[in-house]
């Protein structure tokens, strides 16, 4: 069976993240499982870089725990990182750089990358194929895959770019056959009779999502880690009659979001912190003028610039608190690359649904990791559009803000005949007319508030997993972590204690009735809430929502890299 | 004849606005220009920001979207950019323009919407009662400013010009005539314009005895497309000049993002499946 964790780390800007890259699309493209982690260092050139692999035979939950290899191109790839290598993991080094220090914990292969692409190719940068070369033969990498994708990637730079390249694969290979000996058992097999699925980043499949979800404008701003999002849909959105916006701020953005929504299209921005916490009086404006909005907040550690590169799950209490007055929105968190997709589906939905925004949370983590996901099958997937007022309805005088039976009001779209109406930040009547009345305001911040409560209903807001019957111990985290805690929750089944798990994907509002029902079906009695922030701001949430008499058990830990499965599990071994 | 009147463009809603207040003229001189260009109103979206001038857009028959303030342009361009084929007004005052959306103009000019900007400049914030704005006069008294104020009002015109917003002009909201034909000729400017118009404040600022003797109209014969020129008469302290100051015709934002529209879809407009072959 094929379950092996690489990690290669080196200089930035040096090909690490490239040769991490062509390393994991060849081994999903022999239609293994694949699952990426990595962290960029925040400067451009220099700094210590690093990207971590999972390849499987199986379905990849989780970055997994421990190295089965690390490929050190420098000395402060093996300081940093060798301690996360297994025992009896491998060490694969430049000995053109430096010598680990003496120890039988691991096996070591000495492979001088650096002096054969200088010696035998003449580029120094030529390293990285080299190494790929080493790696295929050490470890039965598809070498003609690794050759394809070079061809893909270089073939455009001229034919001797591209034969040096290829050169230095093969050197690579020939240095291992002829002066490695293998000592270790780490060998990927590919699967046989199997389809290669496609590999997608978190950003990547989100903003699919997006498209199959009917995007017609995007504005954004760049920020670290959501401008994948815009230089994506920058070049995708033309082609489907859409377009984007890149702003002079975050505030613009999404004022061009709730511009264009108002006019009547799917819109939508993403962000990071910094940019949501600027969005905030706008979000308000959505709210208070029922405008359809989607809002993605790709997480990174805070506060204020933070770690830009780093993930972290902190942005929960800004994204269903941010802003003044009562402001009802709707947060969704995505779990999975696949769920990106899916995930804003739902979020574009909701919004159109609810004439509401939408705050979507991602993480860094997720943003930037790819992973091997099935083709998305749209069949059974609805897409929503708002609901405009009929022939019969404009036939009356025409209430924006109706307070109907869902309390959703029918809207209307600027070039309809009868519809006109003034949309405002200003509190109003169910007609559009300004009004300050007590008894108004508490009408439609009611009328804000309960048209949302219907989400909580909706299908696919939530999964559980681990055992079925009974289970004192239940896990509820959120976001990105679904895939960890999935994996220490089959861990803990395996290892014979109950425990279940719930991740909810819907926020804010919080299924209630759902979580109840999770609650008393199983019995739990205590619950770990796993979270990546220092004072458990999902957890509070939980609480001010729920009470059940549930020993509340927070695990928390400031960002910076995601959880591991083994935290979670450690976690609930020591409660049960 | 116009199909609509400019009486029938107005709603029955009754503006907020003190009586006397320069932006009864603004109101009316806007219907004049649409019943003149007999712009459908369902076709029409007005959108404002905050203050006084920033109630307009439901006392004018046509959609419309009162936003927050200093944001009017982001949404404006959204409104524009989610339908090309809407009419899209903007409106405001110095406050909302000038102070805390005073970053949107150069973004707004650089993008060039198709998008009339009507900024209703009275040099005070009469919504807060009278505190002085970035156009208020050095020294001015208020009671946010008890001693003076001590910053240089800003100049609109010059700062536009400097922007290379595509159409620049000022009127004066008691010079009604030359206030709608200004308005008619920003309507008829393919691109963004940024129409500056003196409305007096007549409870916190009342200019109305002091600013026609200082009034002047831009000269017979003058060229509006040459920027040099447009500086010399925005800058010039002698007399405040009414007018098209500059003007340059140059592609609309809306037409250039669609116009990438058509260069891809010239290759057919894929399907979903045709991009994620990009991901195998």
């Amino acid at each position: 069976m094929t379950d092996q964790i690489f990690r290669f780390g080196g200089e930035g800007g040096e090909g690490v993240m490239s040769c991490g890259e062509l390393f994991t699309i060849a081994c999903a493209r022999s239609a293994l499982e694949i699952y990426t982690f990595l962290t960029y260092p925040a400067e451009i050139k220099g700094g210590h870089a690093w990207y971590q692999v999972r390849v499987s035979d199986q379905l990849l939950l989780s970055q997994g725990d421990k190295l089965d290899v690390l490929i050190a191109f420098n000395r402060e790839a093996y300081d940093r990182h060798y301690k996360m290598v297994r025992d009896g993991g491998v060490l694969v080094f430049d000995n053109t750089d430096f010598l680990p220090d003496e120890d039988a914990r691991t096996i070591k292969y000495p492979i001088p990358f650096t002096k054969i692409a200088m010696e035998e190719i003449g580029v120094r940068l030529t390293k990285n194929l080299v190494a790929l070369g080493a790696l295929s033969a050490l470890f039965n990498v598809p070498r003609e895959k690794l050759e394809g994708l070079t061809r893909e990637k270089f073939g455009r730079k001229g034919e001797q770019v591209l034969q040096k390249n290829l050169d230095a694969i093969a050197a690579g290979a020939r240095y291992v056959e002829q002066h490695v000996k293998k000592q270790d058992t780490v060998r990927i097999e590919p699967p046989t009779g199997r389809q290669p699925k496609l590999v997608l980043s978190g950003n990547e499949s989100l903003s699919l999502g997006a498209l199959a979800a009917g995007l017609k404008v995007y504005a954004g701003y760049p920020i670290t880690p959501a401008s994948s999002i815009l230089e994506w849909l920058a070049k995708e959105l033309p082609k489907v009659g859409g377009c984007i916006v890149q702003t002079e701020d975050e505030i613009a953005a999404l004022g061009v979001v709730l511009g264009a929504s108002f006019a009547g299209k799917k819109a939508m921005t993403a962000t990071s912190g910094p940019g949501l916490s600027l969005m905030v009086e706008m979000m308000g404006l959505a709210t208070m003028a029922e405008l359809p909005a989607v809002i993605v907040d790709a997480q990174r550690a805070g506060p204020s610039t933070g770690m830009p590169t780093k993930t972290e799950q902190a942005d929960l209490n800004l994204a269903v608190f941010g802003g003044h007055g009562d402001s009802p929105r709707i947060v969704l968190a995505l779990s999975s690359v696949e769920d990106c997709f899916y995930g804003m589906i739902r979020a574009f939905n909701f919004a159109e649904h609810y004439q509401c925004p939408v705050v979507v949370l991602t993480d860094q983590y997720l943003a930037q990791r790819k992973a091997t996901v099935p083709k998305p099958d749209l069949t059974g997937v609805t897409i929503e559009s708002r609901r405009v007022p009929t022939t019969a309805e404009l036939a009356q005088p025409y209430w924006r803000f109706k307070i109907t039976e869902e309390y959703v009001s029918p809207m209307g779209v600027p070039g309809m005949a009868d519809a006109f109406y003034a949309c405002t930040g200003l509190e109003h009547t169910e007609q559009g007319a300004l009004n300050y009345e007590q008894e108004n305001h508490t009408k439609m911040v009611d009328k804000r508030y309960r048209k949302l409560l219907g989400a909580t209903e909706q299908p696919g807001i939530y999964r559980t997993y681990g055992t079925e019957g009974p289970a004192p111990i239940g896990v509820m985290g959120w976001g990105s972590s679904e895939g960890v805690i999935r994996e220490a929750v089959a861990q803990a089944n395996a290892a014979g204690i109950k425990v279940t798990a719930f991740h909810p994907k819907l926020i804010h509002p919080l299924p209630e009735r759902a979580i109840h029902e999770w609650v008393t079906q199983h019995g739990v009695k205590k619950l770990i809430i796993p979270e990546l922030n220092y004072n458990g701001q999902f957890a509070t949430l939980l609480k001010r929502h729920l009470n059940h008499g549930l020993e509340h058990i927070q695990l928390n830990r400031c960002g910076g890299v995601p959880f591991r499965p083994q935290e979670i599990l450690q976690q609930i071994e020591k409660v049960a | 004849m116009p199909k609509i009147s400019a009486q029938d463009y107005k709603t029955k809603i009754e503006p907020v606005w003190c009586p006397g207040c320069g932006d009864f003229g603004v109101l009316q001189a806007i219907c004049n220009a649409l019943s003149a260009k007999d712009v459908d109103p369902k076709n029409l979206v007005f959108a404002s920001g905050i203050g006084c001038s920033g109630r307009l857009p439901p006392y004018v028959k046509s959609y419309g979207f009162h936003t927050v303030h200093g944001r009017v342009l982001p949404i404006a361009t959204g409104i524009k950019v989610g339908n090309p084929n809407l009419t899209v007004i903007a409106v405001g005052g110095d406050g909302d323009a000038y102070a805390i959306g005073g970053g949107h103009i150069p973004h707004t000019a650089r993008r060039n919407p198709d998008i009339k900007y009507i900024v209703m400049d009275n040099g005070t914030y009469g919504l807060t009662k009278g505190q002085s704005s970035p156009t208020s006069p050095m020294g001015m008294k208020t009671h946010a400013s008890p001693y003076g104020t001590t910053e240089v009002p800003l100049n609109p015109i010059a700062m536009a010009i400097a922007y290379d917003c595509s159409f620049v002009a000022r009127a004066y909201s008691g010079k009604a005539k030359e206030l709608s034909e200004i308005i008619m000729k920003a309507m008829d400017h393919r691109g963004f314009a940024l129409v500056n118009v003196i409305s007096p404040c007549i409870t916190f600022y009342n200019t109305y005895k002091e600013l026609p003797p200082q009034l002047a109209s831009m000269p017979e014969g003058y060229d509006p497309t040459n920027r040099v020129k447009a500086f010399e008469f925005a800058l010039d302290a002698s007399k405040i000049y009414l007018g098209v100051f500059y003007q340059k015709e140059r592609p609309t934002y809306e037409s250039q993002l669609y116009g990438l529209t058509q260069k891809t879809e010239g290759h057919g407009i894929p399907r979903l499946e045709e991009i994620l072959l990009e991901f195998t």
